[in-house]
């Protein structure tokens, strides 16, 4: 068995999709804390970003991180087109459709990844429009500011103006309700396809994933919220 | 229990071979004995046919015990009716009330292409099967059943995978059309006992290339099989199938 035989199979297809996720999976931890310093605001408001902005100054000017951003990068592509892959073949299994689908057995989350990716995937273009694309290329509505005699970007700044309107607000929130709902399927469908069967954990990791879904979702919607409650910034 | 009679609407999935288009006919049935089985309610439509002149409804069935998975109906919306851990022939009219409309269809899955009216082709899941689903056994005298030790766990976790009955309801129930539970159970059973040990890796890698070949889908853990199948199987089996099979690719020779 090559592994490319491995990895084209179903099982190894699903591999795949359960490696890469729990990869993001962990991407997001990191990106949530790294951005939850805008909230240092709450206790010094005298701080104007400066936390978050360093933090974002490290993690842009550091090599290492760059070089993982590339391998960020290909897991989130091999995610999409190996999610949209499994989704078209899945489909095109049953030729001729029910007259009355069955529901009740399963979440419909759990039969919705495929367009709940979509709806991430669709916030994704314009969330990477609005930071990622400015902070590495254009620098358009990028400020500098200087902490200790090194200049950075005031990427604090780019997101209080980019979060000052409301409908840029409800997409986000829409974007993270869609990404909690993928996690709470993802999550411990992934440990499942990485062969962890013991109870003990099995049971664990639902409850975590759940849990990681809605604090994740919650902590990323509070950001926008709180720039345009003025709670911050 | 409350007996009573019933008459009932029945919208039954009727096609004439693999070739051709299918579509739904409508039959009324009278006075149905809350009593009966829904097999049984089938055999009264059937014989209903019969005196009309028309082509009776071919229909899977065998044990009519809830043991051997041939009987295969999508009722309603859901593979085997609306009872839990139940099978078509077990079914029983007391789920149904007078003046009730029935849904009646074949499991729909490219891999199991339809026969006629009700009955599918599920000789894919034979051919998984005999790309593994077995042990080697040296001929002669029969070795004493208690000279091999097996974990109580195991044994039982293994009995409860063995019960599946392969009637294919999991396919049917999967938005994937998947068989994944089929092949977990069948896998399970045999790779939690000493005696499945030396065939192992190779049979969970020769039953996944089988399935993949025969056309089902792939699993996306959505439960639906497992709230579906009449043995009760457990998605754990998936997971464990998931384990051996990335076990043996990791620790394959070349």
């Amino acid at each position: 068995m090559t592994w490319k035989q491995v990895f084209t199979s179903s099982v190894g297809k699903k591999l795949v999709m359960g490696l890469t996720g729990i990869s993001l999976v962990l991407f997001l931890i990191v990106h949530a804390g790294i951005n939850a310093c805008i909230f240092a605001d709450l206790v010094d408001p005298e701080e104007n970003g400066a936390m978050f902005n360093k933090a974002a100054h490290f993690m842009g000017s550091t090599v290492l991180i760059r070089i993982m951003e590339i391998g960020l990068f290909a897991g989130i592509i091999l995610h999409i087109y190996q999610g949209y892959l499994l989704t078209l073949e899945n489909k095109q299994k049953r030729a001729v459709g029910y007259a009355v689908t069955y529901k009740d057995g399963s979440k419909w989350y759990s039969r919705s990844m495929g367009l709940l990716g979509t709806l991430i995937l669709l916030f994704l273009i314009l969330h990477l429009y609005h930071f990622w694309v400015s902070a590495r290329f254009t620098h358009q509505g990028l400020d500098p500011v200087t902490y200790n005699g090194i200049e950075m970007h005031n990427m604090f700044a780019l997101m209080k103006v980019t979060f000052s309107e409301w409908w840029i607000i409800a997409v986000y929130s829409a974007g993270c309700i869609s990404l909690a709902y993928h996690l709470a399927h993802g999550f411990q469908s992934a440990f499942r396809t990485l062969g962890v069967y013991n109870n003990r954990y099995t049971l664990m990791l639902t409850s975590i994933g759940y849990a990681y879904s809605i604090i994740i979702a919650l902590v990323f919607i509070l950001m926008p919220v709180s720039f345009k409650m003025g709670w911050i910034g | 229990m409350e007996h009573y009679h019933m008459n009932l609407n029945l919208k039954v999935w009727r096609q004439k071979n693999t070739n051709t288009k299918g579509d739904f006919k409508t039959y009324q049935v009278k006075n149905i004995s809350s009593e009966m089985s829904f097999l049984e309610m089938f055999d009264v439509l059937n014989e209903q046919l019969i005196t009309e002149g028309e082509e009776p409804v071919a229909f899977d069935h065998d044990c009519r015990e809830g043991i051997c998975g041939m009987c295969s109906m999508y009722i309603n919306g859901k593979p085997h009716g609306p009872w839990q851990a139940n099978t078509t022939c077990q079914l029983h009219m007391r789920a149904f009330k007078d003046g009730d409309t029935i849904v009646v269809e074949p499991w729909r899955a490219n891999a199991f292409p339809v026969i006629k009216d009700l009955t599918v082709d599920r000789s894919s899941f034979d051919r998984i099967i005999q790309a593994g689903g077995y042990i080697s056994v040296n001929t002669g005298n029969a070795v004493d059943g208690n000279a091999l030790p097996i974990n109580k766990d195991n044994a039982d976790n293994s009995f409860a995978a063995a019960m599946c009955i392969g009637c294919g309801a999991c396919v049917a129930a999967c938005k994937n059309s998947s068989a994944m539970l089929f092949l977990s159970a069948k896998v399970s059973h045999l790779a939690l006992l000493p005696q499945g040990e030396p065939e192992r890796k190779s049979r969970v890698m020769n039953m996944v290339a089988q399935m993949d070949k025969e056309g089902f889908g792939a699993c996306t853990n959505t439960g639906a099989c497992e709230a579906t199948c009449p043995k009760e199987i457990s998605l754990t089996n998936i997971a464990r199938l998931n384990s051996e099979y990335l076990g043996a690719s990791l620790s394959a020779d070349k």
